[in-house]
């Protein structure tokens, strides 16, 4: 084990950071957009709608992420007419194509967590606040969300860490965050073992962060299952 | 353009075949040695020494913790030392190899143990344990509980939370192609290269992705009815 | 008990090679990328073809051993020589000094320029062609102008080349502020160059040759023929430095297979040329 190199690899290797938080934190928002969308649109009552949202759901969930990758990158580039659309100048960036693929595994699998989060809100509540006379929109936005995000921020703390792990698969597709960078390294110094090491090591402390983060939020939403001082 | 996907001399179709049941031979290895690998951390886990309790930790928090891809590139690479170090810890001198296919199963069957060791440690806790008292009441020897009571009860809690670990595992074996091991994503990669037809070869592979993971599910459905056929529903 | 247990189980999950020091060689393990035509490339069946597989066979039979292909991810196939997965090395590799700092090599079996190939509508096509037919960065003081004018004409345009290659090395040292895209297969730069994501890439010449003609008039090899310097001194065959009896072998079976004219007659069939090294 050569520690020396290890150390001395650090600083290149935590330049890909700034590009993996980008990857991490543009794909958790833009995820939790289209998650949201699709939760609602899978709650509707309309058959269609609610069919063209599981069906999205049930093929983001059931294809691996690098499928959907390398479908979004190499695959839509094929096309004439892809890069004649106004699309293109997206498409074209592997970045965004990376951020695209990761947006939209996330989301179909957060919009099952919101989902099953929302149908969780006890129906007592929500007929109180009618009684009260709120409108359906505002008992949604009232009761119903706030409740249903605090149900689901433990299963949501799994999807960010899977997601920070996610971010890795973007190396395949040029870009130089952190395990790209790590593999560029692995080519000029054939030390695969101790780059990986490395690597490892700062996805693990960026998942220890992330879920310390989900924890305070989680502790900060729930004031009132704290014991009282 | 279909002739690419056909079985003929210039199709890919019989390497995409070969390719998925490749992929299911890894998922369904990597996630039985998962099963096993989550059984003994769950006993780790809810054992009474620190020790253990630390190992498991240390286990599930790492293999959880780190890329896939990562824990993948490291058995690769490192796989081998470890191996033969234990190899000739028993005295044996000569060159000790793991192949891809071997590799790729204990990769993600790590991976896999540390999910599953999760699920079954929540199955087991939710045994209740008046049952357990009651057997011993019975008199049943502990071997006994284990084995008419604790384990029984455990396979039908941990399956729901098993038949997600297999659906992530499953998915997880298409990163195994970075060894060189000729399942589904790989044939894919080559064909979709050598073809120039990115859109059609990786549309093929979600298509058989979708079709594995659908007839999972519908397998583990019927597995959850036929478990619990004898529990009175409300 | 237990450790015969643990015995079993770590023997059936091996797979047990041969007896390692001095040895007779029987079998050599040969690592291949298979998506590197002409060089190397693989069949709808999956099986390695190419000139590297048609050469290593007939190099096996001169060394009289049995030889086996085996697939590999460019990317990983020198740190995988030194695990010990395979023996050798024959995927269109060029023998370079910081290779040899960690692995051994044959004498060359091959050697080829490297050039570039942008998208034929592209004001590259012109721009790139700087009137220079062959470039030996050896020859520094010849070598510069060429350098400069390639620079000048790649102002703000990407080139896509093959990770962990010579061609990063010359984009690094030669042209440092071009941007880079890498790539884990050569392949996969040709799809990004046909689809406009970069502006050109840069490569072994019977690759990029064979990318180019793979969507005829849509892309053209530009510029001149780069050699000598970073892009070394041939393709050989990769050994590990322990193996100094093995890489003996492959010397002598090369030499006898270049005298005798089968390498030759081997590239002409597979390039169209021949690219034996001189």
């Amino acid at each position: 084990m050569n520690w020396q190199l290890m150390w001395d690899s650090l600083p290149r290797m935590l330049g890909g950071m700034g590009l993996t938080l980008q990857l991490i934190g543009g794909s958790l928002a833009l995820g939790a957009v289209v998650a949201f969308a699709v939760a609602l649109l899978r709650l509707s009552g309309n058959r269609p709608v609610e069919w063209i949202a599981g069906a999205y759901v049930f093929v983001f969930r059931g294809t691996p992420l690098l499928v959907q990758i390398f479908l979004i990158y190499y695959g839509l580039g094929q096309f004439e007419f892809v890069r004649d659309s106004i699309l293109w100048p997206v498409l074209r960036e592997p970045m965004w194509c990376a951020i695209l693929a990761l947006t939209l595994n996330t989301g179909a699998y957060t919009s099952e967590v919101l989902r099953g989060a929302i149908l969780s809100v006890p129906q007592g509540q929500i007929e109180a606040a009618r009684a009260c006379g709120m409108s359906r929109a505002l008992a949604f936005r009232r009761i119903v969300l706030p409740v249903a995000v605090r149900q689901m921020l433990p299963a949501y703390g799994n999807e960010v860490i899977l997601m920070v792990k996610a971010s890795s698969l973007a190396s395949t597709i040029t870009l130089m965050e952190i395990t790209g960078i790590a593999r560029r390294m692995i080519a000029q110094t054939f030390a695969v073992f101790e780059l990986f090491i490395v690597a490892g090591a700062i996805y693990l402390i960026l998942n220890f962060v992330a879920s310390r983060l989900i924890k305070y939020a989680e502790w900060r939403l729930t004031p009132y299952l704290r014991a009282r001082a | 353009m279909l002739e690419l996907l056909s079985f003929g001399p210039n199709g890919w179709g019989g390497q995409l075949l070969t390719g998925t049941a490749m992929t299911v031979a890894v998922a369904v290895s990597a996630f039985a040695f998962g099963i096993v690998m989550g059984s003994l951390g769950a006993s780790a886990k809810l054992s009474h020494s620190l020790i253990l309790n630390a190992l498991a930790d240390v286990y599930t928090t790492v293999v959880r913790g780190i890329p896939e891809l990562l824990v993948i590139y490291l058995l690769f690479f490192g796989g081998n030392g470890v191996v033969s170090a234990i190899a000739s810890a028993f005295g044996y001198d000569g060159r000790v190899e793991l192949n891809a296919f071997t590799i790729g199963v204990v990769a993600v069957g790590l991976i896999s143990g540390a999910y599953s060791t999760e699920v079954i440690r929540g199955a087991v806790r939710s045994v209740p344990f008046g049952q357990i008292e009651a057997a011993r009441a019975c008199g049943m020897g502990r071997w006994l509980i284990l084995r008419r009571v604790l384990v029984p009860q455990t396979m039908r809690f941990a399956l729901p939370g098993l038949g997600n670990v297999w659906q992530l595992t499953l998915k997880d074996t298409a990163l195994v192609s970075v060894t060189a091991l000729a399942e589904l994503m790989r044939a894919t990669h080559l064909a979709a290269g050598a073809t120039r037809e990115p859109f059609l070869f990786y549309s093929a592979a979600a298509v058989l992705y979708l079709a594995l993971t659908t007839v999972s599910t519908i397998l583990f459905d019927r597995a959850e009815q036929t478990a619990n056929r004898g529990v009175r529903r409300a | 008990m237990k450790t015969i247990v643990a015995t079993l189980a770590l023997g059936a999950l091996l797979a047990v090679t041969g007896t390692a020091g001095a040895k007779e060689w029987k079998t050599v393990r040969i690592a291949s990328e298979g998506a590197y035509p002409p060089w190397n490339a693989t069949d709808p069946s999956g099986k390695l073809i190419g000139f590297e597989v048609d050469l290593g066979n007939d190099l096996c039979k001169r060394m009289k051993v049995t030889c086996e292909f085996v697939a590999q991810d460019w990317d990983g196939i020198i740190p995988a020589l030194q695990q010990g997965k395979y023996d050798a090395i024959m995927s269109g590799m060029t023998i370079t000094g910081e290779r040899k700092n960690v692995i051994d090599f044959s004498v060359p079996y091959g050697t080829e320029p490297s050039v570039f190939a942008v998208a034929a509508a592209s004001p590259l096509a012109k721009s790139l062609n700087i009137g220079v037919d062959r470039s030996d960065l050896n020859n520094e003081a010849a070598a510069k102008p060429v350098i400069d004018k390639l620079a000048e004409a790649l102002k703000g345009k990407s080139v896509g080349v093959q990770v962990s290659t010579i061609h990063i090395d010359f984009m690094e040292k030669h042209l440092s502020k071009v941007s880079m895209r890498s790539y884990d297969k050569m392949d996969n730069a040709g799809i990004d160059l046909a689809s406009g994501r970069v502006d050109a890439i840069l490569g072994d010449r019977s690759v990029v040759e064979a990318i180019v003609k793979a969507e005829p008039g849509k892309m053209v090899v530009v510029g001149p023929n780069i050699i000598g310097g970073v892009i070394g001194e041939g393709m050989g065959v990769g050994l590990r430095k322990a193996d100094a009896d093995l890489k003996k072998l492959f010397d002598t079976a090369i030499g006898e297979a270049l005298k005798d004219g089968t390498v030759k007659k081997l590239s002409t069939q597979h390039f169209g040329y021949d690219i034996t090294p001189n």
